[in-house]
């Protein structure tokens, strides 16, 4: 076992440096497949660098709330990332009840981006934070299914053990197992705006989500964003890779094996943005209904 | 007990002054509300801190009860909303009501009576003094959304709502004359085991769940609490919002308290109403243009969520699980106040909009966060809180519910009532999402972007006396949302009260407190480190030189104005479309022909069901039915007398024979 003292420090260093790598991962994958050669899987470092250099511009409609949403949606994601594990190795924080925290954590990230967004007077953003609010209250009820089944099974109101406990899994919780999985990630591709729900290369601001809510911002605050984005996608992947990954006895295993999970994730997404078409706006609906069902009939088959 | 009786004076008297002074009286008021907050918190507090509390008995045999005003840990918990709003809705008040035209001295005093039946309200332990306190409560509020009268909208409501009040009142006096007869007194306490599964038992649980539910606003029976408060002053709206609805509560709480073995199916029928309230609250919500109305909807939404933890403690009561109980309970008592705090707070940040610009409706306003700057903070702290976002109180009492429902999930419930805790989960989540939306909404609407009209656009800030209530609010609901661990011990107590039997004496069973259930003191250190977090980058943002005075980037148009923006409406057409079984929007949609068609207007609002189709019918028919009876009313005084003589010598005969 590594020390505890280790394993936050990796855990920090983790959520600090990795996630800028997830979209280039998504990128490279997308460009493979369409036979580009795509931009550097670094890209985004790149850009995150240049951008913290540049000058930032503010539309003079917007007020203090327009930094709100850069800067609430990554502290408040920094803090959720304290209480879920990667893979089987310890959240460095665990207390009962953090899932809850967890996902309200999330809601306020975007509550802020929505106001951020409504704060220029723009009506693409508006018409953008309109879209972030009303497909979110659906995939909050598929997010909590799901943790109602993996309560249910293993009594324990803490992320850390929750989503570690299937690890060591027995055969009565597979089919369960996979149909939570399907739901969360539906909730995945919706809460980091991902084809099929939304497109984040469209260049048509009346068809996006997340990309036309952030159409103001710029320099630092746009880095914010970015890095946001990208720490969403980590910190999420967490949430439906821990419970698929089996465990391993060594802790530098259990690293290992998460990091290799969460660079499959990203080809994962890259290969389902390659292969398939955004929905028309009224099918999304439809699809986190269907990430909905799925978790409740794996919440059924706990009860059995 | 008698500093608790003396802040009940002076608040009742609070308004008197005002009616022989020149000038200065809504001063004098709120000073004096400002004594009785004083007074009465400092009685409320040493009761929940486990001082003893105080009995006020009346010697009268013929009463025969145990006392008539109990201040116990109960009454002292719902007390305090009731202090804290009455002294800021005064103190708002000197500013709201300042160049208001005609009878304010009467308003300011009927304010007071208002108050001073809403603190009786909460001791009162006696069917007497509780319908007398509760009936000064409803007439008070009458006057008190009364107050713009000349406006034929606020009569209307003014009326609805004394109409429904009543019919909750009666339920009331049926439900305790079956009380006395069962226990043969008026007085509150226990009632015996084995009651409730009875059929008297079944009739009284839906005697008070009617009664009560009317003023709690519990839906279908909520019709009258939208234009009520959107019609009544704001103050008053924060009072009757944020107290006056949570007396329902107090009412169905204090019934649960004295029933040692409720049946599960309670529990089940109150998770139920809450589900129901608490979604299609908010889900009414979002189709709201008028900011008061949109606010009022919340409350139902908050009541269900109220209701919801309230049936998991009863579920959790009768199914002998403390865990369950001891979370439900002390999630919806700590709901209660928190809900009167932040829905306060929000009502009266709306009033000091309606104050500034002369309307209340979204799609006027817009841009307001730059000359409303504290109204704004103020606003956005209250949406913060009661969407239940972390580090704000509505976080702290929505997490003990879930937790509780959590800890039901593994528990061994019974057929039937395993798929509660799972229904409460879920509403919770869809709740939450919904209220976000909703109040992305109405602070975006309202706040954000470019003033939609002039009168948005000049708006000036709000003189300090309405501010400073304000800040008071948003400071205990930081507090409450920071430092949750602060008030367990208090809200333990309480919890004891209600538990009754297996929990009583303020200590837990199984040596599980609240503390050990709920680790409060994690919130504290999310809280801090996120506020940490936050100044860091806030921090970093600044490092770097910024252009401004350029216009929003509209995808390269640049004379992008108001009228462009999206409206509070377009932003919940989505969602209010995805719910339009329940809502049934109504659109007025604009008839464009020809070829040179004229300007057309298009108008969408959600109307009430509640009220439209089953209220105002049921009301129209019942005064025909009065129509029948008006034949014995000639109107002449000698028919009276014999109607009087009559019946006295029927009773004679009766009690002869």
């Amino acid at each position: 076992m590594l020390p505890a003292m280790l394993q936050f420090l990796l855990h920090g260093l983790t959520v600090l440096l990795l996630p800028p790598l997830l979209p280039g991962l998504i990128a490279k994958t997308k460009a493979l497949m369409a036979g580009r050669k795509g931009p550097p899987v670094l890209q985004l470092y790149y850009d995150l660098a240049k951008l913290a250099r540049k000058r930032a511009v503010f539309s003079r409609t917007t007020t203090w709330v327009f930094l709100a949403g850069p800067v609430g949606g990554v502290a408040a994601v920094l803090v959720a990332s304290c209480l879920v594990p990667f893979g089987h190795t310890p959240a460095p924080v665990s207390f009962q009840g953090d899932v809850i925290l967890f996902a309200y954590l999330f809601g306020l990230a975007r509550f802020l981006t929505i106001l951020s967004a409504l704060d220029t007077g723009s009506s693409f953003e508006g018409m953008g934070a309109a879209r972030e609010a009303t497909f979110s209250a659906l995939a909050e009820p598929a997010l909590f299914l799901g943790f109602a089944a993996l309560a249910k099974a293993n009594a324990s109101l803490s992320l850390g053990t929750m989503l570690a406990f299937p690890g060591s899994l027995t055969a009565r919780f597979t089919g369960p197992l996979i149909l939570i999985l399907a739901g969360w990630v539906i909730v995945y591709l919706v809460e980091n705006s991902r084809i099929p729900v939304d497109d984040p290369n469209t260049h048509l601001e009346l068809t996006m989500i997340h990309e036309v809510m952030v159409l103001d911002h710029s320099g630092r605050p746009f880095a914010l964003v970015l890095y946001g984005a990208s720490l969403k996608l980590l910190v999420l992947g967490a949430l439906i890779l821990t419970p698929a990954l089996p465990r391993a006895p060594q802790a530098w295993q259990n690293w290992l094996a998460f990091y290799a999970a969460l660079a499959g994730l990203a080809v994962g997404v890259g290969l389902v943005e390659s292969s398939m078409a955004r929905f028309r706006m009224t099918k999304v609906p439809q699809f986190l209904v269907a990430g909905v069902l799925a978790t409740a009939f794996a919440f059924l088959l706990m009860l059995v | 007990m008698s500093l608790y009786l003396l802040a009940l004076l002076a608040a009742a008297v609070s308004g008197v002054p005002g009616l022989f002074l020149r000038r200065r009286g809504g001063e004098v008021a709120a000073g004096l509300l400002g004594l009785a907050a004083l007074l009465g918190l400092t009685a409320a507090l040493r009761v929940l801190a486990g001082g003893a509390g105080g009995t006020l008995l009346l010697r009268t045999a013929a009463l025969g009860a145990p006392g008539l005003l109990v201040l116990d840990p109960l009454a002292a918990f719902f007390s305090i909303p009731v202090l804290l709003l009455s002294f800021c809705g005064g103190l708002y008040g000197v500013g709201y009501w300042e160049g208001h035209r005609g009878h304010t001295p009467i308003l300011c005093l009927v304010f007071g009576l208002l108050t001073a039946s809403l603190l009786m309200l909460v001791m009162a332990s006696h069917a007497l003094t509780f319908l007398l306190a509760w009936e000064g409560m409803a007439i008070a509020a009458f006057l008190l959304v009364m107050a713009e009268d000349r406006e034929a909208e606020t009569r209307r409501a003014g009326w609805i709502y004394l109409a429904a009040t009543h019919t909750g009142t009666l339920f009331l006096f049926a439900a305790f004359a079956l009380l006395a007869k069962v226990q043969g007194h008026w007085g509150f306490g226990a009632l015996p085991a084995g009651l409730a599964a009875t059929p008297g038992g079944t009739a009284l649980f839906a005697l008070f769940l009617l009664g009560f539910g009317f003023k709690a606003g519990v839906l279908p029976l909520h019709f009258w609490l939208p234009p009520a408060h959107a019609a009544a002053p704001s103050h008053v709206s924060a009072l009757m919002s944020g107290v006056m609805l949570k007396m329902g509560i107090l009412g169905i709480v204090r019934f649960l308290s004295w029933v040692p073995d409720p049946p599960s199916w309670w529990g089940g029928t109150l998770v139920a109403l809450g589900a129901l309230s608490g979604i299609l609250g908010v889900a009414f919500a979002l189709g709201q243009h008028d900011l008061k109305r949109l606010l009022a909807y919340h409350s139902i939404e908050n009541i269900g969520i109220i209701l919801l933890g309230l049936g998991l403690g009863t579920l959790g009561k009768a199914t002998g699980h403390p865990v369950m109980q001891v979370l439900g309970f002390a999630g919806a008592l700590l709901h209660v106040v928190n809900h009167s705090l932040f829905k306060g707070l929000l009502f009266l940040s709306a009033g000091s909009v309606l104050h500034a610009t002369g309307t209340r409706d979204l799609e006027r306003l817009g841009g307001l966060g730059r000359t409303m700057p504290w109204t704004s903070g103020a606003f956005l702290a209250g949406s913060w809180a009661i969407c239940g976002l972390p580090p704000l109180n509505g976080f702290v009492s929505e997490w003990l519910i879930y937790l509780g429902a959590f800890r039901g999930l593994g528990l061994e419930l019974g057929l039937g009532r395993q798929a509660w805790p799972l229904v409460i989960l879920v509403s919770l989540a869809l709740i939450g999402a919904l209220a976000l939306a909703c109040f992305a909404k109405a602070f975006g609407a309202a706040f954000l972007g470019l003033p939609r009209t002039q009168a948005a656009e000049q708006a000036p800030e709000s003189p300090r006396t309405m501010l400073l209530p304000m800040g008071l609010l948003a400071l205990a609901c930081l507090a409450i949302g920071v430092v949750p661990a602060l008030f367990a011990p208090a809200l333990e107590r309480v919890v004891g009260v209600l538990s009754g039997g297996a929990l009583g004496g303020g200590t837990l069973a199984g040596g599980e407190t609240l503390m050990a259930l709920a680790p409060l003191r994690m919130l504290t250190w999310a809280a801090v480190i996120l506020a940490l977090l936050a100044l860091l980058l806030g921090r970093w943002l600044r490092l770097v030189p910024q252009g401004r005075d350029l216009p929003t980037w509209d995808c390269g148009y640049a004379a992008a104005d108001a009228r462009m923006q999206y409206t509070a409406s377009s932003f919940a057409d989505g969602l209010v479309r995805g719910l339009r079984w329940a809502l049934r929007p109504v659109a007025h949609l604009p008839r464009v022909a020809g070829w040179f068609p004229h300007p057309a207007r298009y108008e969408s609002h959600v109307p009430d069901p509640a009220l439209d189709r089953a209220a105002s019918p049921a009301l129209q028919l019942a005064v025909r039915g009065a129509g029948l009876l008006r034949v014995a009313q000639g109107g002449a005084l000698p028919v009276y007398l014999l109607y009087v003589l009559l019946t006295l010598l029927a009773l004679l005969v009766w009690m002869v024979a």
